[in-house]
């Protein structure tokens, strides 16, 4: 069960058609509604082009009925291009958390007040075999990081939402990251629920050694 | 009568609209659809797609919404259930044969994901500006039902009103749902078989040669007789008399359109279906209907948390409208504020129903986006000051 | 009143009929009686579809589950019919105007998709119901309500058309042929898949009224002297002009081929699907 004092926990996950931006909504989503029995209302928003044009997933969640579905100050915002960071980034609640893929999203000097949580996400992917299961490094490490959701509900949800013959590449993908988010920030993460995630203060345009 | 047991995926589901509208379909028991790829509601004939050919169904894809929608009717006549998912300028294409279908009694389903217009518009976009074309856009004089979703459990759940609805009246009933809602996806609870219940077609008990295709029959709604078994029924979009024979002439056109009529509005009370929140000491009554409903709900809440006495009235039946909810509300109530993705389209039949009772406010815009709670907060603190 | 041996297949309480003294149109419906008579199908299992205009109007006097659909729909329409409920027989009757301008991408689509439909479109050269505007076979040079200084368009060559499109089985007659356009219409009454069969038929009225061709008769003697029967010929030179005084006129296409709905392929696919599902 997420714990009852994150909620309501607004989420933008944001990139380009084609990495997965919207399956891995739906995966948090699914994981929310039917394992951890909060309520979740899942929006999208995409452009005429499936491929290569902006998109972004919302996830709220809730304990109650979410009335309006979509998320103005996002409390956790995963941007996986340069353009959706720059359009969501500013919208993060002071504490808020930051996600990135390290590789495609390089953030200002000047970013305070919110935590930042950076994984190379493609190109683990692309060492794994397919870049297609970024989207599932980035859940992973979403997973580990916030603590929002019990890492069973999800891997569950992910094995009912991905094609059958990708199922074992996706969940390796998902361990990937939230190894990843162990090794890089320590285990037993939880979300404080005012988003103080462990995450250093940024620094400036940091790169991790082990990218 | 229960809907069909390999047709119905029980359980808890995390469904978007389009997807829930399309299982509430099956649910319903269709296994017809023809339709034409259209953004926001393509997905809807996709799945279908996918799902009926397992259960024995069909969904074809068809040259235009022109030959979709026709194709659907064909279908009815011939004993399926069937439906056609669209977005504006398909549903403006479709208008002539929804006429068709009202003139000829034919029980059909029409979902329209409603988005961003006139034209090509916004074609991601959500917008509720066809209401009156719902209402209005064939030519001539006759009723539909039409029904607002505001979340993918609603959609699942209306589409098989729809189709009861459409099997017991003989209208067309449109399920008018929105980008944002067919898009938006929440958890879906699919009950088991024996918890829906579905109204089948029911056909005549009176023998081929007695039988009268457009003789009304309870409630003014004539019986369909099964094709191919003999009726030799005849059926067409002229004017006919009870016989389903042309007729010519001002009494039977007359007659035949004020049956039309009637058996819909005669039987409002039993149709209408809406949701009231905070109504019984409200003195500002928000009316919405699909997403912006919810919007409007947490509006409401945020206004009752500041001592404000509002309450929401939600249409899920758009059409019939609920004309007399509202005429009661607007003589007690200081204030109707009518939310929509529109420039005021449900918001003349409110007006005309709130006429020298409560002030009807209206709150809308072209569509591109919802209202945001905060917006129609203000509208009600301003209307709470009147 | 005496009895007619036809009279079982029609409405005869809708009788007479609205067709103009010298119209084709009630010549081709006897014919198609005579058609379903000799082929055998069950009255019960045939259902008749039209769409608007003169000839639309023969669903209406055929006592048959009979669809008087709207403009151009009548091929939707029975498309719908027939997948839904394959125990019938459906025939759509209608005319060029209905088949082929407004409904002609419909034609297309369900003679690509091989549709098991038969379809008759009676050609009279107009659209005789709202006054004789133009039509898409009008020929050249025809004077008719909207070309008031003769029409400059090329006409179709409908069998070409259905042909071209996909039809499994194409032909033309002219309405003096009537017994050999029902021999055709019952052959395709029993065959499988998308027939097309076209029938030349005067408009005494409208259009050879209009363009001095005199009466219905006139244009009977003119059917019986220039129409050449020639099976098998392409319908590709089977193009009509009246100033070659050639009409040819038989069955061109017989053809084999996957009826929508019935392809063994299709049902491979879904039976595939089902072991993964």
């Amino acid at each position: 069960m997420i714990p009852p004092h994150t909620l309501p926990a607004r989420i933008i996950i944001s990139g380009l058609g084609g990495q997965g931006v919207i399956l891995a909504g739906c995966i948090l989503g699914r994981a929310a509604a039917l394992y951890e029995r909060t309520a979740a209302t899942l929006t999208r928003s995409f452009g005429p082009a499936a491929r290569g044009s902006a998109c972004s997933a919302q996830l709220i969640l809730d304990d109650t009925l979410v009335h309006y579905p979509y998320v103005d100050k996002p409390q956790v915002l995963l941007a996986l291009s340069q353009q959706a960071f720059e359009q969501y980034a500013p919208l993060l609640v002071p504490g808020g958390v930051l996600i990135i893929d390290e590789h495609l999203v390089k953030p200002p000097a000047a970013l305070s007040g919110i935590s930042l949580y950076a994984v190379p996400a493609t190109r683990y992917a692309e060492v794994l075999g397919n870049r297609q299961v970024a989207n599932s490094i980035v859940v992973g490490f979403f997973v580990a990081v916030t603590g929002l959701f019990a890492r069973a509900s999800v891997e569950r949800a992910l094995r009912e939402s991905v094609p059958p013959g990708t199922m074992g590449l996706n969940l390796k993908a998902f361990s990937c990251g939230y190894s990843h988010a162990i090794k890089m920030y320590g285990e037993h993460h939880t979300f404080s629920g005012r988003f103080e995630g462990k995450a250093r203060a940024v620094q400036g345009n940091k790169q991790f050694k082990n990218a | 009568m229960c809907a069909e047991p390999l047709a119905l995926l029980t359980g808890v589901h995390f469904m978007d609209g389009n997807s829930a509208v399309c299982e509430g379909a099956i649910a319903a028991g269709c296994r017809f659809a023809a339709g034409y790829p259209i953004t926001p509601s393509t997905e809807i004939m996709e799945r279908f797609a996918s799902r009926v050919p397992r259960l024995g169904g069909i969904c074809i894809q068809m040259e235009d919404e022109c030959a979709s929608i026709m194709a659907c009717i064909g279908a009815v006549w011939g004993g399926a259930k069937a439906f056609t998912a669209t977005s504006g300028p398909g549903f403006s294409l479709m208008m002539e044969s929804i006429g068709y279908a009202a003139m000829t009694e034919t029980p059909l389903v029409v979902v329209n994901v409603q988005r961003a217009g006139p034209s090509t518009g916004l074609p991601t976009m959500p917008a509720q500006a066809d209401m009156l074309q719902a209402r209005w856009g064939s030519h001539g004089d006759y009723r539909v039902i039409a029904l607002c979703p505001n979340s993918p459990q609603e959609c699942f759940d209306l589409a098989i009103k729809a189709f009861n609805l459409a099997e017991t009246w003989r209208v067309p009933v449109l399920i008018m749902m929105d980008e944002v809602v067919a898009h938006m996806s929440e958890r879906v609870v699919i009950p088991t078989l024996s918890e829906i219940a579905v109204v089948q077609r029911r056909y005549t008990q009176v023998r081929p040669g007695e039988y009268q295709p457009y003789r009304p029959a309870a409630r003014g709604v004539p019986e369909m007789a099964p094709v191919g078994k003999g009726f030799f029924m005849h059926v067409t979009g002229l004017t006919h008399d009870a016989k389903g024979y042309p007729a010519m002439d001002p009494e039977t056109q007359d007659a035949l359109v004020r049956r039309f009529t009637a058996k819909i509005d005669s039987n409002a009370d039993d149709i209408i279906v809406y949701e009231e929140e905070e109504i019984a000491d409200a003195e500002v009554v928000v009316v919405a209907y699909g997403i912006t409903s919810r919007a409007a709900a947490a509006a409401v809440e945020e206004a009752r948390a500041l001592g404000i006495p509002a309450g929401l009235l939600r249409l899920v039946t758009a059409w019939p409208f609920p004309e007399k909810k509202v005429r009661e509300l607007s003589g007690r109530v200081k204030a109707l504020i009518m939310v929509e993705l529109n420039l005021g389209q449900m918001f003349l039949e409110m007006d005309r129903c709130a006429k020298g009772g409560a002030q009807s406010i209206f709150l809308g815009h072209a569509g591109g986006s919802i209202h945001r709670p905060e917006a129609i907060l203000m509208a009600i603190q301003k209307a709470a000051q009147l | 009143m005496n009895s007619h041996p036809s009279d079982s297949y029609l409405r005869t309480d809708r009788l007479p009929h609205l067709w103009c003294p010298g119209c084709g149109i009630g010549a081709t419906m006897n014919s198609f009686v005579e058609a379903v008579k000799l082929s055998g199908i069950s009255r019960k299992s045939l259902a008749v579809v039209s769409g608007i205009g003169c000839s639309g109007r023969v669903a209406g006097y055929l006592k048959a589950d009979s669809f008087h659909t709207t403009h151009g729909r009548a091929i939707p329409f029975a498309t719908g019919l027939a997948l839904a409920n394959p125990g019938l027989r459906v025939a759509v009757y209608s005319g060029e105007g209905d088949l082929v301008a407004i409904g002609g991408n419909h034609l297309l689509h369900a003679a690509r998709r091989n549709v098991n439909i038969m379809v008759v479109c009676i050609n009279n050269f107009t659209y005789g119901m709202t006054g004789g505007q133009l039509a898409p076979t009008t020929p050249i040079g025809s004077i008719t309500a909207t070309t008031p200084y003769g029409s400059t368009e090329m006409p179709c060559n409908l069998v070409n058309l259905a042909a071209s499109a996909g039809a499994v089985f194409v032909a033309r007659w002219t309405v003096f042929h009537v017994r050999q356009l029902a021999c055709t219409m019952a052959e395709a009454l029993v065959r499988r898949g998308f027939s097309f069969i076209e029938v030349l038929s005067p408009c005494p009225t409208l259009h050879l009224q209009r363009n001095n061709l005199g009466h219905g008769e006139t244009e009977m003697r003119y059917f019986k002297e220039y129409s050449r029967v020639a099976n098998n010929t392409s319908p590709v030179e089977a193009g009509l002009d009246r100033r070659d005084r050639k009409i040819i006129v038989g069955t061109f296409v017989k053809r084999e081929r996957a009826v929508f709905f019935d392809s063994p392929d299709s049902v491979t696919l879904v039976r595939k699907k089902k072991v993964k599902a």
